[in-house]
């Protein structure tokens, strides 16, 4: 297969890499760049466990091939962190509500979070549920994240 | 308490009763966790999984040449590669069933559509994929027996030779069928369960390698314990296999049997490279366990004044193709098939069938919870029958400590299931009214007693080693795994109680069947029960060696010494010693500051052949309650509040007693309204997870939540279990809610939009 080198930037810094066009970011992100809070859940774009911002829009992504983020911002959760691991206000509010109980959906629920609350300023808590539709979570029952974002959007 | 009060409430503890974030929510905040695939090691291969398409077929030939030859593939191993080609599993520890081994890889006989018949390993995830679609297997279909009622049948097809019916638990008390024939009333039942897959968000996934001879897996699994059945596989000795299970994205039962672990085994000890296997999600739902569905038939006798006297039930579990827990998730069902309450006259029987359906096994609720459905929806019958309120009719016959259960036991701690039942209630305050013209409103409820701890026979027992360090941190080592739900982090809250060590200064080593004390696995609902008990017991322990060298340090009686704050200290104003000065003196001593600690579960025997005898420990009861709205039109159900109380004993962590209940809650709404993995003939209809629909955030309301801490459970500090039980009452709540609202019982689940209009249709008729 015809590899060939891109060069994604990822929470703010260009790294190069070979990849083939099929090659999800996903796979890039996850395998390549040991980015670890990038998650396969289902490879459909069901689940969200893999969403990433792409110049600051959730994406998944399974969905979306290494090659099509070139020349684009590409965020994961870390990349919301302050130096020292400082923790973005919004993951405060997770850890403070307890809203992550195995943590495997949590980087995409709080990407999407963020989004919403960038979009609407202070959504309702209906308007943050419509939000997390792409974003599944097995554990919590959700009511734990919604109070977190809502801590959140309120501050 | 409500769900945003978390003060802690319980004066006489410091740690034990708060809530605080764990080194395990910080690092699942920066998503700096690393599951099980998230592990490279250099030269590391990708395993695949070469699975059956048929549900039942003779294996005619298998042709491995092509695949073998592909550039990159490092192995295709088949049956005959497989030193012990046998998963052995005697669930009920060999009391009762059936001896069926299931094959690690299918040598001449596929009884499942999934089933594995060869394993691969290649340079790349790609490669190892192209070189599982060039192993040529050719089948010869088989006829298959996909319902439980015909495989029971004379002549029906034989999943295995020996029989069809894997295992069938009697349980007997009193003369039921006397009692019913003399009950002033009677009412009768049939309710269906469905398939149900687990679906964690992160799929089975791990990494093997070899080192220094020992054969690693580390493994998203529940349980390391499988080490030994690992070893058996490839004919080593168990010292020679290590099992590591990471924090898993989520396991529910679904990690309890082994996944990706004998695969990853065989192709990491025949290349002698590390291996990664990663099931695909649409993998995972074709071939991964199931909840069983059941087939319940209740009849219940009572007085007219709504007293039980008698309850006969019979239930029916689809095992699919092979026994993994099944004997154990039928027995649970009949321990549990008359709830809590008081049915002097019973007559329960469980059986497992083998079917040629997918294994159904562990999963949340483990049997306990589909019977919920059933014995209450016989109570709500019963009390539409007499005329007496769902909660009266309940009230009359609920069980208290001191009672017997149809298998003999006495319940010897408190049974505050009518606390539970009016608290859940008022969560809900004021009855709603229906949003518009062709709506229906009605609440429901539901009562369980769900079993925590093993079943009792197998004389549980989990151990736990304490160290204080010589600067005064602690460390605990526990072979317990950690499926998301602090299983790690509690036993770190009990030590700190205890030691008085700073849970920032408290370091905990798990999962791992080299390096920790063995806890056994994380199911039963079990591990704050048995490994909260073998930590509180092992820091008591170790307390009561250290407290003579601080009493002599401080010159007071170690009897005083209060451990708090990093300090031992003889009075509360007074300054006392650091723990590291306390580490230091004893080592001068030559005290040790490490212990290990085994703490043994109590002890007892059933008799299968009266139904009498023991079974589980103890129970945690609750109760949940609902407003739905029935949309007579659509036959959509719409819950407009939902709220779940449990007795828990004591709370060590009530934000993470919370969660538990908020979600356990949430998995059983998606099971009583949405989820069906639906199986034709065979064949999993759910090829994708869009087509399988958990709950996501917009389709049911936040679950209030209150808990009573009735200090009475058998867990540490009175603490009664609660991973599993708030997962029981959901279906028979929504059951309950939609019979209040339309006036009809739903008996079978899901309770679909279509089989809401068909019960709406047979009102109409009658």
């Amino acid at each position: 297969m015809n590899r060939r080198r891109i060069t994604l930037n990822v929470n703010g810094r260009d790294h190069e890499v070979w990849a083939v066009p099929s090659d999800t970011l996903l796979d890039v992100l996850h395998d390549e760049l040991g980015m670890a809070d990038v998650r396969y859940g289902c490879g459909e774009g069901v689940c969200g466990t893999c969403t990433v911002l792409l110049d600051g829009d959730p994406v998944n992504g399974c969905l979306t091939l290494a090659v099509q983020a070139e020349g684009h911002q590409v965020t994961t959760m870390r990349g919301l962190m302050g130096p020292d691991e400082a923790l973005h206000p919004l993951q405060e509010c997770f850890l403070r509500r307890g809203a992550a109980q195995c943590g495997f959906c949590t980087p995409g629920m709080v990407l999407t979070a963020l989004d919403v609350v960038q979009r609407l300023g202070r959504p309702t808590r209906e308007e943050i549920r419509y939000a997390l539709v792409g974003n599944l979570c097995r554990c919590t029952g959700y009511t734990k994240i919604l109070d977190a974002i809502e801590e959140y959007a309120g501050q | 308490m409500t769900a945003h009060d978390l003060q802690p409430h319980t004066r006489s503890y410091r740690v034990v009763g708060t809530s605080p974030a764990h080194h395990d929510f910080v690092d699942k905040v920066k998503g700096s966790l690393h599951y099980a695939a998230d592990w490279r090691l250099p030269g590391m291969l990708h395993g695949r999984v070469v699975r059956s398409p048929l549900p039942s077929a003779r294996i005619t030939g298998i042709d491995v040449t092509a695949a073998r030859a592909l550039p990159g593939v490092f192995a295709v191993l088949t049956a005959a590669d497989v030193p012990s080609n046998e998963i052995v599993e005697r669930a009920s520890g060999g009391l009762a069933e059936l001896e069926v081994t299931m094959p690690v890889l299918a040598a001449d006989r596929v009884r499942y559509m999934g089933e594995p018949v060869a394993v691969v390993a290649a340079a790349t995830p790609q490669l190892a994929h192209e070189a599982a679609e060039l192993v040529a297997v050719d089948y010869e279909e088989l006829p298959g027996v996909f319902d439980v009622e015909a495989a029971r049948a004379d002549g029906a097809p034989r999943v295995h030779e020996v029989g069809n019916t894997l295992v069938s638990w009697q349980i007997r008390c009193g003369d039921a069928d006397r009692a019913l024939a003399a009950a002033e009333v009677v009412v009768q039942g049939e309710y269906r369960s469905q398939h149900v897959e687990h679906a964690y968000l992160e799929p089975e996934a791990g990494v093997g390698w070899i080192e220094n001879g020992v054969l690693t897996l580390r493994v998203s699994t529940q349980v390391i314990e499988h080490a030994a059945m690992i070893a058996h596989i490839l004919g080593l000795p168990q010292s020679k296999v290590r099992v590591i299970a990471a924090y898993m994205g989520g396991g529910f039962g679904g990690k309890e049997d082994m996944t990706v672990e004998p695969y990853l085994a065989l192709l990491a000890w025949h290349t002698r490279r590390p291996v990664r296997m990663i099931w695909d999600r649409q993998e995972s739902l074709v071939a991964s366990t199931k909840r069983h569905p059941f087939i319940m038939r209740y009849r219940t006798g009572a007085g007219r004044d709504g007293t039980i006297t008698a309850q006969q039930v019979e239930i029916l579990g689809d095992a699919g193709a092979y026994p993994n827990l099944s004997p154990r998730v039928l027995f649970a069902a009949a321990a549990c098939a008359c709830g809590p309450y008081r049915v002097p006259n019973a007559s329960i029987t469980s059986t497992a069938v083998f079917t040629n359906n997918v294994p159904s096994s562990a999963f949340r609720g483990f049997g306990a919870m589909q019977v919920v459905l059933g014995y209450e929806s016989q109570l709500d019958q019963l009390a539409a029958r007499l005329g007496l309120s769902r909660t009266e009719l309940r009230e009359r016959n609920f069980l208290a400590q001191g009672d017997l259960l149809p298998t003999g036991e006495r319940l010897d701690t408190c049974v505050e299931v009518a606390q539970t039942m009016h608290r859940a209630l008022a969560l809900l305050g004021e009855p709603p009214q229906p949003s518009g013209p062709g709506k229906l409103v009605g609440r429901g409820l539901g009562c369980n007693r769900h079993p925590y701890g093993r079943t009792i026979w197998f004389r549980d027992r989990a151990s736990a080693w304490l160290s204080l360090q010589a600067d005064g941190t602690l460390l605990i080592r526990s072979g317990v795994t950690d499926l998301g739900a602090g299983q790690a982090a509690s036993l770190g809250q009990i030590a700190a109680e205890v030691l008085g060590a700073p849970l920032d200064d408290i370091s905990i080593y798990i999962g791992d069947s080299a390096l920790n004390p063995p806890a056994g696995g994380t199911f039963a609902t079990r591990q704050l029960y048995m490994s909260g008990n073998a930590v509180l017991h092992a820091a008591r322990e170790l307390r009561e060696r250290l407290a003579p060298v601080a009493a002599d340090l401080l010159g007071a009686p170690a009897d005083d010494l209060e451990f708090a704050g990093g300090r031992v200290r003889a009075h509360p104003d007074g300054p006392g010693i650091t723990l590291a000065e306390l580490a230091a003196a004893c080592d001068k001593r030559a005290v040790s500051t490490a212990h290990l600690s085994t703490w043994r579960a109590q002890a007892g025997s059933f008799d299968p052949r009266t139904g009498q005898g023991d079974t589980f420990p103890d129970y945690t009861y609750g109760t949940h309650a609902a407003d739905v709205e029935v949309d007579t039109e659509t036959g959509q159900v719409t819950v407009l509040r939902y709220a779940a109380c449990h007795d828990v004993g004591r709370a060590i962590n009530p934000m993470r007693v919370q969660g538990q209940i908020q979600g356990g809650a949430m998995q059983g709404l998606g099971y009583a309204l949405t989820e069906d993995m639906a199986i034709e003939d065979g064949y999993v209809q759910a090829a994708l997870f869009a087509s399988y629909l958990i709950p996501n955030a917009r389709d049911f309301p936040d679950v209030l939540v209150d808990i009573v801490e009735s200090g009475e459970g058998k867990g540490p500090l009175g603490a009664r279990g609660i991973g599993e039980p708030p997962i029981g009452n959901v279906a028979a709540t929504i059951a309950s809610a939609i019979h209040d609202a339309i006036g009809v019982r739903p008996d079978r689940l899901p309770m679909t939009p279509e089989r809401i209009l068909t019960l709406l249709d047979e009102r109409r008729q009658t």
